[in-house]
């Protein structure tokens, strides 16, 4: 049971550094970033999950702390596709770790992985606004 | 004081980072700064009933799912099943990815395929202990669409790492 609960205070003591940097980001730069939203996420289907994977990928952490920042960007006006794309990219690519999971599982098992995984979050994030639209 | 910083985690230098970046911002406008500070105050708040929440729910699940219970599926033989261990094995496995890769790697020197791997990690986007906080930002019927379509495409994305790595690791 010790163990257990080391084990999650572990994993919070990791992600709550990086959830608050984050979210502080979130809150300081949304004012001034704000008017740009609805030109650069205009609902496009390709272009707005395009910028939420790059911007996922080279983002990481707790999946958590994705829903979280992801939660805050659709409510300052930041589409769904964009912010279903970010949060993941945000757990399945990550472009930091490239070295370290080429270290462990192959360069080019790495790229090949990710690779992929950037294709498919942002046809996930395309199929999943679209299949909500007709729940 | 940089010393010290070198020697810190990444997370640690992200947070100073911010801190001074606010420091910074209050010099050229105190109100602007403290209003975003004062918004991210009021929202950590919000967040902090769900933080304990998930905590209870991460605790349990390492308390009460061993991994090894899973690890020994991996040798099985129907490829359906292989792959449905590995979801399973994504799913419910926690930890930095930092901490994942070296147990990865160790269980690809011990005969796992890079497949399962990649089915596996593709998973990790499915955590049951953080459901209820996306369904509390984004609702059950997007939570249930994106779960299930996380789970198929790992699926797919295993059959083509099968293709695109292994054969190649062949010849």
């Amino acid at each position: 049971m010790k163990q257990a609960i080391r084990k999650t205070a572990n994993n919070y003591k990791q992600a709550l550094p990086i959830m608050l940097s984050m979210l502080l980001l979130v809150n300081l730069l949304n004012p001034m970033l704000e008017m740009y939203y609805p030109k650069v996420f205009s609902g496009n289907f390709v272009i707005d999950p395009l910028i939420g994977a790059i911007l996922g990928s080279i983002s990481f952490g707790m999946p958590i702390i994705s829903y979280i920042i992801g939660g805050e960007l659709l409510r300052i006006g930041i589409s769904l596709l964009a912010v279903t794309a970010f949060i993941l990219t945000w757990t399945t690519v990550g472009v930091a770790m490239l070295p370290l999971e080429a270290k462990f599982l192959g360069k080019r098992f790495a790229i090949v992985r990710n690779l992929l995984n950037f294709v498919f979050s942002i046809l996930i994030a395309i199929l999943t606004v679209f299949l909500l639209s007709y729940v | 004081m940089f010393k010290y910083l070198k020697n810190q985690p990444f997370r640690i230098k992200f947070l100073v980072f911010v801190i001074v970046l606010y420091l910074i911002a209050m010099v050229l406008d105190f109100d602007y700064t403290l209003e975003a500070f004062v918004n991210t105050f009021v929202l950590f708040v919000k967040i902090i009933p769900i933080l304990i929440f998930v905590f209870v729910l991460n605790f349990l699940v390492n308390q009460y799912l061993k991994i090894e219970t899973i690890k020994k599926h991996i040798g099985e033989k129907n490829k359906f099943l292989q792959y449905f261990y590995a979801a399973l094995f994504g799913i419910f496995i926690s930890g930095a990815p930092y901490l994942l890769y070296p147990m990865l790697g160790d269980l690809k020197r011990k005969g796992v395929r890079d497949d399962f791997i990649a089915v596996m990690l593709f998973n990790r986007n499915v955590k049951i202990p953080f459901i209820p906080v996306m369904i509390y930002y984004f609702g059950l019927a997007y939570t249930v669409i994106i779960s299930i379509l996380i789970i198929a495409f790992s699926v797919l994305n295993g059959l083509l790492v099968s293709i695109l790595v292994v054969e190649k690791n062949r010849n």
